[in-house]
């Protein structure tokens, strides 16, 4: 039910100025910029661990770095880069964007909406603290576990505690946002704004709360069985006191698979915005693509053991893991299909976000070829614990989740600032990005097929070329991030002035409203038809 | 923006699959499995094959309709938007199509899971531990008797370890095998089903032999089960697949699978030197400080592993690898030393080694250590203090 909401004028005169805002805001715009910057933070840092990996990885031999320490930036750059960059990330969108486009005057619960966002920086801090304790940094004192922490290895690590609590305050954090998310678009809706005329952005973020809600506290309930197991003397995971190991696989495993479309969810939504307005087409399939990703949702909670084929399951659970599995693809092939033909007999540009949208449909559907293949549960007995899982979810997270994100900063940054961003400096980063991220996943297919696992920090010279071609690549790609950093701060500073519509297809009510938005927007509720 | 940009992806794409559809025969380029030399390994490659293909020309189907789209539906070509949005026969067909496809790939993987999985009838039986960080082979035989089945620890060789830390590719390519070579080869016959037994010592292993299609985690307090038949002789490597701290990626598996004949000679020779011993080590010989110094200082560096953790010379590596020169447990009461060696220390990375090495042999690297690097204790720790410890 939506309702209409008005405010007393004088009350939105505010806009505070210098360090008090930013630590005291409850403005959803502010909240945004905040969580979209700590998410940039976090993937220079998570791109730094990354070049530390492809370093060590160019050549055969430990050359920089020591195996402990290579374990344990390959554990920090998927952490930091999971919980820290695609997370928050998206968490940011939404906050500028929900309520913008849903025509809300700023989130349900804005005094929750400040806390969710500086639970963060404290996470941030306990994860990568341990790094500079015990006196021996080349060691590698930080989590050296993978970033799937399983047991009884996460078991020996000392500074367990450390680890456990931020994931804790990560989960508090996305727990708020997502009540806070649902809250908002269920009962500030701008009137005549029924849930089937919201933009598919904010449908796949109200489902994406929903996901967060069910398996955060699934997660924090597995840590907290990983710290009594350490510090209380439990067992839950260790067989020698009657646990089991493999339980906590399937807890974690219970979050881990509703994670990565959480991750992937707000994504889509973002493309299913942006593809209509570069097409000057609507959206094919509108009610389609609702009911696909609800079933994707859905789906997502029952197909967790495709993580765990080759753990000893009993040959039915993994035929039925596997069917469930390969089925997910028939909604995720229903999307493809819909964005598709919204191109078809558009009339399309290719503006940057519109590149950015394409080069997610297509690298996102090779990554999603590869989790189809990684889905048969015999071919996996090959594939499980290789390069070419490692290829595969890069692909969907780092050509899907994070190309979402900047597709969105590059759509809506000129409502954000008021300014249009550089077309020729968008070009250029978008390119680089392309060519080079395909240059630095691509050849893992090859390298997991021909036999090379994960988590290695150094491997048999057969594996030699690919991985080298890896590594240029991905250095390649983390210093034409620089370009985007540069690119957002020019922009931020002045640019060509940015109209409302600032798009000539884009449709919706934030492009109703000033460039850049005012502090304070949807004062008054707008009428939708 | 010209159209070739856009077909960069495509053509990449079409490269690929050139390259990939030589599969097999281009093993030794790597851009497919290792050669299959199992009827599992087999299997696995046709249903990759499968579905690869499949992939394949769905993608080319939809990335096609995209670029000619992107060509076509252009403002610049002066494209006039259309206005439809919806077309439920359609989206019925995208979406039972592909539901029939994934039928066609489920059912014959169904099939080859059923036979991957089935254990049964086997002729030979090996229990597989995985240890941090090496691996302990043990051949079951019928006697219902473990005490005297052959078993022995795997380990990487010296030279591999050295070359990597030297991080001199020089050095790496003059290593025959790089990563993969061990000391003892797990010896097998060929054309034998034979049953691996994989279970765990102290974290999550993974027993991966790629050209058997064989993946198992190895879990502590679990015996999973899998098996393979070699058709034909040769060596064969594999890794260990699942991250299990510090040396996960220094802990290869290698095969070296032989005729029956030549297996049963084999094993009938281990089985004798096992036996020389167990005598030797189960005698109360009362043994010399010299005598298990020497033993000791060998074992220290090569068999029991004890180096990776705690140095060349005893120096380890802080605070996670506690130093044994000067230490407190290698300097002060022998009973704790023992009990530390034998029982390991649950919830830290010193493993137990009560089951890796005998009593002589633990007996000599306890002696050693509490003797090495100006230790100098004098103490002497005999087979049968051991023995009485356990």
């Amino acid at each position: 039910m939506s309702t209409t909401m008005t405010h007393e004028a004088a009350h939105h005169e505010e806009h505070p100025t210098g360090l008090k805002r930013w630590l005291f805001t409850t403005n959803h715009k502010d909240i945004g910029t905040l969580y979209l910057w700590f998410s940039f933070t976090m993937f220079i840092i998570g791109g730094i661990f990354a070049l530390v990996i492809r370093a060590e990885l160019f050549e055969p031999g430990m050359q920089i770095v020591q195996p402990n320490f290579f374990n344990m930036m390959t554990t920090l750059h998927g952490l930091v880069m999971v919980f820290g960059a695609i997370m928050p990330g998206f968490v940011g969108l939404a906050n500028w964007q929900v309520p913008l486009m849903i025509g809300a005057p700023d989130m349900a619960l804005p005094r929750m909406n400040n806390w969710s966002f500086w639970i963060l920086p404290f996470a941030g801090i306990m994860l990568l603290a341990p790094m500079f304790m015990g006196g021996n940094f080349a060691s590698g004192q930080g989590p050296n576990f993978g970033w799937t922490f399983y047991e009884p290895l996460s078991g020996q690590y000392q500074h367990l505690a450390y680890f456990v609590f931020a994931i804790h305050l990560l989960g508090f954090s996305s727990i708020m946002g997502a009540i806070n998310i649902i809250a908002t678009i269920l009962n500030m809706r701008a009137p005549g704004m029924t849930l089937m005329k919201m933009p598919l952005f904010v449908w796949t973020w109200l489902i994406t709360a929903f996901l967060l809600i069910a398996v955060m506290p699934v997660l924090a309930g597995c840590v907290t069985m990983m710290l009594t197991d350490k510090y209380f003397g439990t067992s839950f995971f260790n067989a020698a006191g009657g646990g089991d190991p493999v339980l906590f696989q399937h807890v974690f495993w219970f979050f881990g698979h509703p994670e990565v479309y959480i991750m992937i969810l707000p994504a889509f939504g973002v493309v299913s915005q942006i593809i209509p307005t570069f097409a000057r087409k609507k959206l094919f399939g509108y009610s389609s693509m609702v009911y696909a990703t609800a079933s994707i949702a859905f789906l997502s909670f029952i197909v967790w053991a495709h993580h765990m084929f080759t753990v000893g399951m009993p040959v039915a659970g993994e035929l039925y893991f596997m069917y469930a599995t390969v089925l997910i693809a028939v909604p995720t092939g229903v999307k493809v299909f819909n964005w598709v033909a919204t191109m078809w007999r558009g009339s399309m540009t290719f503006e940057t976000p519109m590149l950015w949208a394409l080069a997610f449909v297509i690298l996102f559907t090779i990554g999603g070829f590869s989790g189809l293949m990684l889905g048969v549960a015999p071919a996996d007995i090959q594939y499980q614990d290789t390069y070419f899982v490692v290829a595969h979810f890069h692909y969907v997270l780092v050509t899907g989740a994070l190309f979402g994100i900047i597709a969105a900063v590059y759509y809506w940054l000129p409502k954000w600032t008021g300014n249009m961003y550089s077309e020729k400096l968008g070009k250029w980063h978008f390119w680089l990005s392309v060519i080079s991220v395909n240059v630095t996943f691509f050849p893992m297919h090859f390298t997991g097929l021909a036999g090379m696992p994960r988590r290695y920090a150094d491997y048999p010279v057969m594996f030699t070329d690919f991985n080298q071609i890896s590594s240029v690549g991905a250095f390649f790609f983390g210093f034409s991030q620089l370009l985007f950093l540069f690119l957002v701060i020019k922009t931020i500073r002045g640019g060509q002035k940015a109209t409302a519509q600032v798009w000539e297809g884009a449709d919706g009510l934030e492009w109703t409203i000033p460039s850049p938005a005012p502090y304070h927007s949807f004062a008054t509720a707008p009428e939708v038809k | 923006m010209s159209v070739s940009k856009h077909k960069k992806p495509l053509l990449g794409l079409v490269a690929m699959a050139m390259l990939l559809v030589a599969g097999p025969a281009l093993a030794e380029l790597h851009f497919n499995f290792q050669e299959p030399v199992s009827p599992n390994a087999h299997e696995i490659m046709t249903l990759h094959m499968r579905i690869f293909w499949i992939c394949v020309v769905i993608a080319i189907g939809v990335f096609s309709v995209m670029f000619y789209s992107m060509f076509k539906h252009r403002k610049s070509k002066g494209a006039v938007p259309a206005t439809f949005h919806e077309n439920t026969k359609v989206e019925v067909l995208w979406t039972v199509i592909p539901f029939l496809i994934l039928i066609f790939v489920a059912v014959p993987a169904t099939k080859a899971l059923l036979t991957i999985e089935n254990t049964s009838g086997s002729d030979l039986t090996v229990k597989v531990t995985g240890m941090q960080w090496k691996w302990k082979y043990e051949y079951v035989d019928n006697d219902n008797d473990p005490s005297n089945n052959v078993s022995f620890i795997s380990s990487l060789v010296a030279a591999d370890r050295k070359a990597s830390e030297s991080g001199d590719p020089a050095q790496i390519a003059k290593v025959p095998h790089y990563l993969q070579t061990v000391d003892h080869e797990l010896v097998l016959p060929v054309g034998k089903k034979i049953r691996f037994l994989v279970t765990g010592a102290d974290v999550i292993h993974s027993f991966y032999v790629p050209s058997f299609g064989v993946k198992k985690d190895a879990i502590p307090g679990y015996v999973n089960e899998t098996w393979t038949e070699i058709q034909k002789p040769g060596t064969y490597r594999g890794d260990c697949a699942e991250l299990c701290g510090q040396d996960h990626a220094f802990m290869p598996i290698v095969v070296k699978a032989v005729s029956d004949a030549d297996f049963k000679t084999w094993l009938a020779k281990k089985k004798a030197e096992a036996e020389a011993a167990a005598a030797e080590a189960d005698s109360n010989k009362v043994w010399t400080l010299k005598d298990l110094y020497a033993k000791g200082d060998k074992i220290f560096h090569g068999k029991g592993g004890c180096h990776g953790c705690h140095g060349e010379n005893g120096q380890g590596n802080p605070p996670v690898f506690p130093p044994l020169k000067g230490s407190k447990i290698a300097t002060g009461p022998v009973k704790d030393h023992i009990h530390l060696v034998l029982n390991g220390k649950p919830g830290t990375a010193m493993a137990a080694y009560r089951d890796q090495l005998n009593d002589l042999e633990l007996a000599a690297v306890i002696t050693y250590e509490r003797n090495a690097w100006g230790n100098n204790t004098g103490d002497v720790v005999q087979p049968a203090d051991i023995k009485a410890a356990r």
